[in-house]
C-alpha cells in the first residue's frame, strides 16, 4: 500500500476582503483570517479517500510556513491525516519563499518518508503560481498527474482523469507520482468534533529547510503588487436615443 | 466561487431584471384580494392629473407605471401576496418623500411603503391599488462615528451593504439576517427584524438611537439623535420601530454599531432530541456566557428539505436536532478555552452526538449559508405555510410535532427551526400548491395554541397583511384600542399602508 505525502498552504481566506500593503510589496496579512488554501483541502481529502479504500496506508500532511502553519496541519490532521510535518519559515525567509522551494522541500521530504505518491492543491490562491507540483516531480523525476478530477488505483499505477482545455484527458502512471488536485476533484469534508480532539493528539514534527539541506535563497524579486483598476460608476441614461448618442460619443459604436 | 450555490435564493430579490424573467416563465400568485377576500376601502383611484403631479417632484424614471415594471413590485418574495398597484415611486429624498405623502393625504391616495420586499407577512407590498413608496434609491450613508458607534443612513441602504461599509471601521451591524444582501435597514427598523445576533446585541428598540420620520400628512418627525441617553419626553422613535409603515415612513436611521469581534467561531452540532437542545443551551449560557451569540436549531427535517431541494451539502451526518452556536468574542485564545470546555462537556455528556466548528470565514460562510437557506428551500416544494411565533422555551417545538400529527401526509413537509435563544420559532408547513384547506387547517388553530401558551403569535415577521385578524390572540383589547388611537392621531385618513397591522376599524370606512 501507499504512503502519501500531502503539500498544504496557509493562505489568506478567500472570504476575506484582500488589501495591498501601502508601499506595494505585498498584501495585508496580519490580523487577517488563514485558512488551509481550498485546493489543497481536496488534494487532503483525496488521500485521506485513498486512505479509507485502504489504497493508501499513511497520510503525511507537510506545510512550509511560520509558526500558525501548525493550524493548518492540524486541520489536515482532523480530515483524518495521520501524522504531520511543519518545515518552519519564518519571517523574511517566509516573504520570498517561492514555489521551487517548497518544491525542493517536498521532493527531499517525499524521499525521507519513502512516499509513493505526492498530492498537492494545482495552486494556491494568494499567488496563483500552479508550479509547485509540476517542480516536484521534475526534482524527483517521477510521472504527474496535473489538474486532476479522478484519480483511480490500476493495476501497476493510477489511472488520472486530468482537467484540460476544452474536455478531459485520461492517462495512466506508474508510481510514485506527483498529482495535482483540480476543484471538480471530491468535495472537500469538514472536520468533525471528535476528529478536531483526536487530531490534538496526533504527531507534528517540527523541521527546518536547513535540516533538509534546502537553500532559500530567492529567485524571484516582486516589484510591485497593486489593486486592480477600479471600475467606473455607471451612469442612467433617460432614453434610447441618449444611450446612443453617449455610445457613439464613447467610439462603443 | 468554491461553492457556487451559496445564497442562491437571496439572489432572486436583488434585481428586478432577474424577477421579471422569472415571472415571465412561472406562474403569478393569485391576487391577495381575492385569495382573502378582501373588500377595497374607500380611498381614491390613481389619475392621469395625480401622475403629472408626482412628475412635477420625481424626474420621469423614478415614477414607475408601466405594468411590467411594476409587476415585482406588487409580488412578495414567497410569492404569497400580490397586489394590484399600478404604479412605483422612488424618491430620493426626505423631502420628496414628504411632498408624495402630503399630495396622497390631501387626496386620499393610499400608500404602500416599501423597502427590500422581503418581508414574510405581505406587509410590503399592496393589497389594491395603492402607490408603492419605493426607498430604494434613498441609499446614503450619512455619517459614522467610529467613537460612538453611531451610523445614520438613510432607510434604503441595503443591510448587507452597511454591514460591510461599517465593517471596514471595525463595527459591525447589530442585526443580521437570511435576508441582509437585499432589505433594507429601513424596512427592518419599521418591522423591527430580529435575527440571528439579537441573542447578544439586542433587539432594535435597544439599538436603534434615532429615527427620521415622515407622517401621513407630510410632517417630518426628526427625531434622528445619536445619543444613547434621551429622557426627554415620550421615546417617540419606538413607535415607528415595529409598526410596519402604518404610522410613518422612516427616512432615516441612526443605529449603534458593536464593534466587529476579533474572534468569532461557528459550532455546527447534530443532537438527538429536543430536550437535549435545551439542556445543550443551558450549559452554553454557562460554559460561554458572554461571547454566546447565537444559538439556533433546525430540526431534521428543516436541513434535510434544504440540503435536497437547494444542493447544499450538510457538514455532518443525520440526525433529528442541528444546533448552531455562535461565539463573538475579541480573544481568540480565551474564546477557544471556553469553546473548547463547552464542547467537550457537550461530547461527553452524549448532547452532541457529532459536529464541527470552525473559525474559517469561508467554512463559516457555508454552514451559515445552509440556516439562512431553509427559509427559502420551502418553496421549491411549491407552497409554503409561514409561522413565526414565540413560545415559552419548554414548549417550544411541541406545535411542530403537533401539527405533523394533524396533517399527516396532506402536507409535504412541516418542519421547525429557529432562535432558541429568543424563544422564537418558525415553523413552516409546504404543500405543492395553496390550499385553502390546509389553510382553515392551520389558522387559526396555531394561533389558538400559542395563546394558550401565552406566546405570542408574530414573534419578529411583524403582523403585516396576514395576521390582522389574528393579533386579539397575542393583545387585549385595550391595548388594541390604544393602537387604534395612535393610528387615528398620526394618520387620520388611513392612507398609510391600509389592510395592514390593525384589524378593521368602521371609523375608517
Amino acid at each position: 500500500m501507499a504512503r502519501v505525502l500531502v503539500g498544504v498552504k496557509r493562505v489568506i481566506d478567500y472570504a476575506v476582503k484582500i488589501r495591498v500593503k501601502p508601499d506595494k510589496s505585498g498584501v495585508v496579512t496580519d490580523g487577517v483570517k488563514h485558512s488551509m488554501n481550498p485546493f489543497d483541502e481536496i488534494a487532503v481529502e483525496e488521500a485521506v479517500r485513498m486512505k479509507e479504500k485502504k489504497l493508501a496506508s499513511e497520510v503525511i500532511a507537510v506545510s512550509c510556513g511560520p509558526t500558525q502553519a501548525q493550524e493548518t496541519l492540524r486541520t489536515a490532521l482532523a480530515m483524518g491525516a495521520d501524522r504531520a510535518i511543519h518545515v518552519e519559515v519564518a519571517g523574511p525567509e517566509y516573504e520570498t519563499l517561492q514555489p521551487l522551494h517548497v518544491a525542493k522541500i517536498l521532493a527531499k521530504l517525499s524521499q525521507d518518508e519513502k512516499a509513493d505518491i505526492v498530492i498537492v492543491g494545482k495552486q494556491a490562491i494568494d499567488d496563483d503560481s500552479n508550479q509547485t507540483a509540476q517542480m516536484t516531480a521534475a526534482i524527483l523525476d517521477w510521472p504527474q498527474g496535473t489538474f486532476a478530477s479522478k484519480v483511480e488505483k490500476s493495476d501497476s499505477g493510477l489511472t488520472v482523469t486530468r482537467e484540460i482545455d476544452g474536455g478531459l484527458e485520461v492517462i495512466k502512471t506508474k508510481l510514485p507520482a506527483v498529482i495535482s488536485a483540480d476543484l471538480r476533484l471530491n468535495e472537500p469534508r469538514y472536520a468533525t468534533l471528535p476528529n478536531i480532539m483526536k487530531a490534538k493528539k496526533k504527531p507534528m514534527k517540527k523541521v527546518s529547510a536547513k535540516d533538509l539541506g534546502v537553500d532559500l535563497a530567492p529567485r524571484i524579486k516582486i516589484l510591485s503588487v497593486e489593486d486592480p483598476p477600479v471600475r467606473q460608476a455607471g451612469s442612467i441614461v433617460p432614453d434610447v436615443d441618449t444611450l446612443v448618442a453617449k455610445l457613439k460619443e464613447g467610439g462603443h459604436v | 466561487m468554491f461553492k457556487p450555490f451559496t445564497l442562491f435564493v437571496f439572489n432572486l430579490n436583488k434585481s428586478n431584471v432577474f424577477i421579471r424573467a422569472k415571472y415571465a416563465t412561472a406562474v403569478l400568485p393569485q391576487f391577495s384580494a381575492n385569495k382573502y377576500a378582501v373588500e377595497r376601502k374607500k380611498f381614491g383611484t390613481v389619475r392621469p392629473s395625480d401622475i403629472d403631479y408626482f412628475r412635477t417632484i420625481l424626474s420621469k424614471e423614478r415614477i414607475l407605471t408601466d405594468e411590467e415594471d411594476v409587476l415585482p413590485y406588487n409580488i412578495d418574495w414567497i410569492k404569497n401576496c400580490r397586489g394590484q398597484s399600478q404604479v412605483v415611486l422612488r424618491p430620493t429624498t426626505t423631502e420628496e418623500v414628504s411632498q408624495i405623502l402630503r399630495y396622497c393625504n390631501n387626496n386620499m391616495l393610499a400608500v404602500c411603503p416599501q423597502g427590500g420586499n422581503t418581508g414574510l407577512v405581505g406587509g410590503s407590498v399592496p393589497v389594491f391599488d395603492e402607490i408603492v413608496l419605493n426607498l430604494s434609491l434613498m441609499n446614503k450613508i450619512i455619517s459614522l462615528d467610529e467613537i460612538s458607534g453611531a451610523l445614520v443612513c438613510e432607510a434604503g441602504c441595503i443591510l448587507e451593504n452597511l454591514d460591510n461599509y461599517v465593517r471596514e471601521h471595525n463595527l459591525i451591524m447589530p442585526l443580521d439576517l437570511g435576508a441582509k444582501g437585499s432589505c433594507h435597514i429601513g424596512g427592518n427598523v419599521s418591522t423591527n427584524a430580529g435575527g440571528l445576533r439579537l441573542l447578544r446585541y439586542g433587539n432594535l428598540h435597544g439599538t436603534v438611537l434615532g429615527i427620521e420620520a415622515v407622517k401621513a400628512d407630510g410632517t417630518v418627525i426628526d427625531c434622528l439623535r445619536t445619543l444613547k441617553k434621551d429622557n426627554t419626553g415620550y421615546p417617540l422613535k419606538h413607535i415607528f420601530i415595529g409598526s410596519e409603515g402604518t404610522l410613518g415612513v422612516i427616512t432615516k436611521v441612526s443605529i449603534h454599531c458593536p464593534a466587529q469581534p476579533r474572534s468569532v467561531s461557528l459550532g455546527y452540532f447534530g443532537v438527538e432530541k429536543f430536550e437535549n437542545v435545551l439542556e445543550l443551551y443551558k450549559s452554553a449560557k454557562s460554559s460561554l456566557g458572554e461571547i454566546l451569540s447565537a444559538f439556533e436549531m433546525a430540526d431534521n427535517e428543516s436541513i434535510t428539505s434544504t440540503v435536497n431541494n437547494l444542493k447544499l451539502s450538510n457538514p455532518i451526518g443525520d440526525y433529528p436536532m442541528y444546533v448552531l452556536v455562535e461565539s463573538h468574542g475579541s480573544d481568540e485564545n480565551h474564546d477557544n478555552e471556553k469553546l473548547n470546555r463547552f464542547l467537550t462537556q457537550g461530547m461527553e455528556s452524549g448532547l452532541i452526538l457529532d459536529g464541527t466548528v470552525t473559525s474559517e470565514p469561508n467554512k463559516m460562510k457555508s454552514i451559515r449559508n445552509i440556516r439562512e437557506s431553509i427559509a427559502g428551500s420551502g418553496l421549491i416544494d411549491g407552497y409554503v405555510f409561514k409561522y413565526d411565533v414565540s413560545l415559552p422555551l419548554r414548549n417550544y417545538y411541541d406545535l411542530v410535532e403537533d401539527l405533523r400529527k394533524k396533517l399527516g401526509d396532506r402536507v409535504t413537509r412541516v418542519y421547525g427551526y429557529g432562535h432558541v435563544g429568543d424563544g422564537n420559532i418558525h415553523i413552516n408547513v409546504t404543500v405543492p400548491q395553496y390550499s385553502k384547506e390546509i389553510n382553515s387547517e392551520l389558522e387559526p388553530y396555531i394561533f389558538e395554541q400559542v395563546s394558550k401558551l401565552k406566546g405570542s403569535i408574530s414573534a419578529e415577521h411583524g403582523v403585516g397583511f396576514r395576521k390582522p385578524q389574528f393579533i386579539h390572540y397575542s393583545q387585549g383589547d385595550t391595548s388594541l384600542e390604544l393602537m387604534r388611537e395612535l393610528k387615528r392621531t398620526m394618520d387620520p385618513n388611513g392612507i398609510l399602508n391600509p389592510y395592514k397591522v390593525l384589524p378593521d376599524v368602521a371609523s375608517y370606512e
